[in-house]
């Protein structure tokens, strides 16, 4: 039974993957930029959250409306400025400048946060309550909204994507933005837009985080970015469902390491990662990764 | 007759194509001399110093493996660490086992050179970005395994066996020819690689991978040989960093931090010239030693000069000086000289604004 | 004809689109030198001229897409030299790229909603464009990846129409298509300029080109080697300055210019 608990618990904890995930495959499908300072983001967002609740006092909940829009905004600054100056010279250029970005970021939470972890407290039994189906499978409520909140987050997403018409005109930029640049569009914009999008989802997976577990400024390295990207090439780029899966996948991995031995957790994610990089590339549904 | 005929129909006539400019006699014999006095450290300043050193000519092997990689054949990778701390753990394995951990160190480097090998099969045939990610990864993921042995300390690390007995004085200076060795060895190293058919290659690659690949340059391998280099080098530097602390911890040798302090000092000082490491690491050493008290503030201030330096200057610092002087201290390059003329040198970026015109223009 | 090269249009009137003495680089390498010429209102203009010869560059810079050294584009009057390309296309500068350039993960229709996204008030619509090209309607829903390469060619074609251009750039149409489909393609020109278009395009089959245009413009490694009407020049004289032979006539210097 053990067993059950821990896949229910790997599938749940994938749909935060997966919402982690999908900012990083929208800016690397877009616009051809691995942001290696994503998951630093994700902890900003945590810590502006834990900020603003401790100086304002308002909900929990009502954080999510603050932060949320505040970093996609930041998010379209941050690209038309500095991200576009360095994908102008090379890709090489945007590799350095958002790990340098990344570095900057977490040691500037280092100095003012200091290195002790915080989590951000609700004081609603939603964070540690949970409900039990048949007799031995518990299922955490903050877990499964998470997951409810990730699905409802990707469907939206990959609907805007499909029918809208500047999704449409995202996805026609990402194909070919010269001539998209020749049909009236000016990319710079498009590419602000979903690096907007791309902040907010991360911003919102880094609140969620905050709840489930703790934040410290190093998180955005050592687990978010890592398990992110490791969603993202599992699933396989191109798909916001396959970034599903492969926060699945790696959720389910993970915890199945976790009952083999409990320090095997995060190794046995890297593991299945790395298998898939040599076996698979494109990740389990198509689009490809190689050059 | 067109722009092209003519340039060539003039120049084939009158020039000759010569290794390096006038410089490099007395660069060379300079190097030598610095040598020679940095090797005469230990007998003049007091150990303080030298510890200082140590950590530069850890963080200048480092960076110059770096600047091979990401300047040179355009791989950026972010899991250098990996082999920081392979070769910090192969001196420890080696010193378990009664050697000597200066005895070790050459070992340690081929060591890593080797293990770079399946790690090169691993992320070799993926996209700049991709590998970015899959380096981290992969040396995220030998520490994860390494750490499962408590034979070599587990998760905490352990104390370096192999020092009981030796003078402290002695222990500091070794150490610091030590560090010194590896320095020179990898400088030399890179500087006569990049000297070579290797170099050519590379250089090509950089410019025009189609043109290159279709004239018969074997990009693939050239990748593979500076990937298998820059392990060694990476793995020579982390048994100098385990002999300096005399012990190895994992969260310690293996911490991307390193990767940050290379790739910052790389870029600041000019990626892809083999001055420029050298240039970023004495920014860098600098720039710790003043805000050493400060904590984290180094690390971000260095950060946000390697985000602009990277975004404006993109040669860095030495890129700024080499444009002013025209002076390589490790000429890897050809000159074409003309008889009378003075000489210009190949392959490098064209200046803006100059285009040659036939005789006669408007 | 004239044979300067100076774009010197003493017939025609007010030029919609002008370029003067246009002179761009790709690195060092100087691929169009202080090229003039200027389109008039409802004319087809053609440059053609051997690979290499400078046809795309000239276009690319017209559209925006590559900075000149030096010179200036002018439309309707109004110097647009500084404007980005999806100004331009704003202000009724819209190109048909060089190999077509559809967006491959977009259907059909949604090319056609995307180069529509931007669109200039006109006659041009969606629907208009699957009345003229009939077969469109029918696989709207297509991704543009599977289709043939003339169909693909129509739809760019489209694409570029929804936006209700005021002259209209076809840059290399012929390309990779079998010469009936090309002859099939331009014989619909005159239907896509009777709502007033104006066009100016680049070919590298010269017939083709000297049986749509009232204009022709030829370039060679990047100067301009002959202008004029079609019915006005001799197939010899094109070879000549297709080819760069001499006695192609007095290739004078622009600038230095004098009319015959």
């Amino acid at each position: 039974m053990a067993w059950v608990n821990a896949i229910i618990q790997g599938v749940l904890i994938g749909g935060l993957y997966a919402l982690f995930a999908c900012g990083l495959s929208l800016m690397f499908g877009v616009m051809k930029v691995v942001n290696l300072a994503h998951g630093d983001l994700a902890v900003v967002a945590g810590y502006i959250a834990i900020g603003i609740i401790t100086i304002i006092h308002i909900p929990v909940l009502w954080s999510f409306l603050i932060v949320v829009p505040l970093m996609a905004l930041l998010g379209y600054v941050l690209q038309r400025t500095i991200l576009q100056g360095a994908l102008d010279r090379s890709v090489l250029t945007t590799l350095m400048v958002t790990f340098g970005l990344s570095v900057v970021i977490e040691n500037g939470l280092l100095q003012f946060f200091t290195a002790n972890s915080r989590a951000i407290g609700t004081g609603l039994a939603l964070v540690s309550g949970s409900f039990t189906v048949g007799s031995q499978i518990q299922i955490g409520y903050l877990p499964l909204v998470i997951f409810v909140v990730a699905v409802v987050v990707l469907l939206g997403l990959q609907y805007f994507l499909s029918a809208s018409k500047f999704g449409r005109l995202i996805r026609a930029v990402a194909d070919d933005k010269e001539a998209a640049q020749l049909s009236g569009a000016d990319y710079r914009h498009v590419f602000g837009i979903a690096a907007a999008i791309a902040f907010g989802t991360v911003a919102l997976a880094g609140i969620a985080y905050g709840m489930y577990s703790q934040l410290d400024p190093t998180a955005g390295t050592d687990t978010i970015l890592l398990f992110a990207f490791a969603a993202v090439v599992i699933g396989g780029l191109g798909s916001l469902w396959g970034t599903l899966l492969g926060g699945v996948v790696l959720g389910v991995a993970q915890q199945i390491g976790a009952q083999i031995s409990l320090s095997d957790e995060v190794l046995a994610g890297f593991i299945v990662f790395l298998a898939v990089l040599v076996l698979r590339p494109q990740g389990l549904i198509s689009r490809g990764a190689q050059s | 007759m067109s722009l092209a005929t003519e340039s060539t129909a003039r120049s084939a006539e009158n020039v000759r194509v010569t290794r390096s400019s006038r410089n490099v006699a007395w660069t060379g014999a300079v190097a030598l001399i610095v040598v020679v006095v940095l090797a005469m450290f230990p007998y003049i300043v007091h150990s303080g110093v030298t510890a200082i050193l140590v950590q530069a000519f850890i963080l200048l092997t480092l960076a110059s493996m770096w600047n091979l990689l990401a300047g040179y054949a355009g791989l950026v990778s972010v899991g250098q660490q990996a082999f920081v701390g392979l070769g910090a753990y192969a001196v420890l394995i080696l010193a378990i086992h009664g050697a000597s951990p200066f005895a070790a160190l050459p070992f340690a480097a081929i060591a890593c050179g080797v293990a770079a090998l399946p790690l090169w099969w691993l992320v070799s045939r993926l996209r700049t970005g991709y590998f970015a990610i899959a380096t981290w990864v992969l040396a995220a993921t030998v520490m994860l395994i390494i750490e499962k042995f408590s034979s070599i300390g587990g998760g905490t690390g352990m104390p370096l066996p192999g020092f009981t007995g030796m003078d402290p004085t002695l222990l500091t200076a070794y150490t610091y020819w030590a560090g010194l060795a590896v320095t020179v060895v990898a400088l030399a190293a890179i500087y006569l690689l990049l000297r070579g058919r290797l170099g050519l290659v590379l250089t090509a690659v950089r410019d025009d991978e189609v043109a290159a690949r279709s004239s018969g340059a074997r990009v693939g391998l050239a990748r593979m040989l500076v990937f298998l280099v820059a392990g060694a080098g990476c793995g020579a530097a982390g048994a100098v960093l385990a002999i300096s602390q005399l012990q190895v911890q994992p969260s310690a040798v293996f911490s991307v931090q390193w990767t940050a302090e290379m790739a910052f000092a790389t870029i600041i000082g000019g990626l892809g010239t083999i001055e420029g490491p050298i240039v970023g690491t004495a920014v860098f050493m600098v720039l710790q030693q003043t805000l050493a008290s400060y904590n984290a503030w180094y690390l971000i201030i260095l950060g946000l000069v390697a985000i602009v330096v990277a975004l404006f200057a993109r040669r860095g610092l030495w890129g700024l000086v080499d444009a002013r002087i025209n002076v390589r201290l490790f000429p890897v390059g050809y000159w074409l000289r003309a008889e009378e003329d003075r000489p210009r040198r190949l392959l490098t970026r064209p200046r803006r604004g100059l285009h040659a015109r036939p005789g006669g223009g408007r | 004809m004239t044979i300067s090269g100076d774009g010197e249009r003493p017939d025609g009137g007010t030029p919609l689109l002008e370029v003067r003495d246009l002179t761009v680089h790709h690195g060092q390498l100087r691929a169009l030198d202080a090229i003039s010429l200027r389109v008039l209102p409802g004319e087809v203009y053609a440059i053609i001229g051997a690979n290499g010869a400078g046809k795309s560059t000239l276009m690319r810079t017209i559209a925006g897409l590559h900075h000149p050294t030096a010179g200036s584009v002018l439309f309707d009057g109004t110097d647009v030299t500084g404007l980005r390309p999806e100004r331009r296309a704003g202000q009724g500068i819209v190109m048909v790229p060089e190999g077509r350039r559809l967006f491959g993960s977009l259907s059909v229709e949604e090319n056609l909603k995307v180069g529509a996204t931007y669109a200039r008030p006109g006659p041009w619509t969606i629907e208009r464009v699957y009345e003229m090209f009939d077969w469109m309607r029918e696989r709207r829903g297509q991704l543009t990846a599977q289709l043939s390469g003339g169909e693909q060619q129509t739809v760019a074609i489209g694409r570029a129409l929804v936006a209700n251009p005021r002259v209209l750039l076809l840059d290399e149409l012929s390309l990779g298509l079998a010469p009936v489909i090309v002859q099939r393609i331009y014989g619909m020109l005159p239907q896509i300029m009777s709502t007033g278009l104006t066009v100016l395009l680049v070919e590298q089959d010269v017939s083709q080109a000297l049986r749509v245009a009232s204009h022709i413009h030829c370039l060679l490694e990047g100067r301009t080697t002959l202008e004029g009407r079609p019915a006005d020049v001799t197939a010899d004289q094109v070879e000549a300055a297709y080819f760069g032979l001499a006695g192609a006539g007095p290739v004078s210097q622009p600038g230095e210019g004098s009319e015959p």
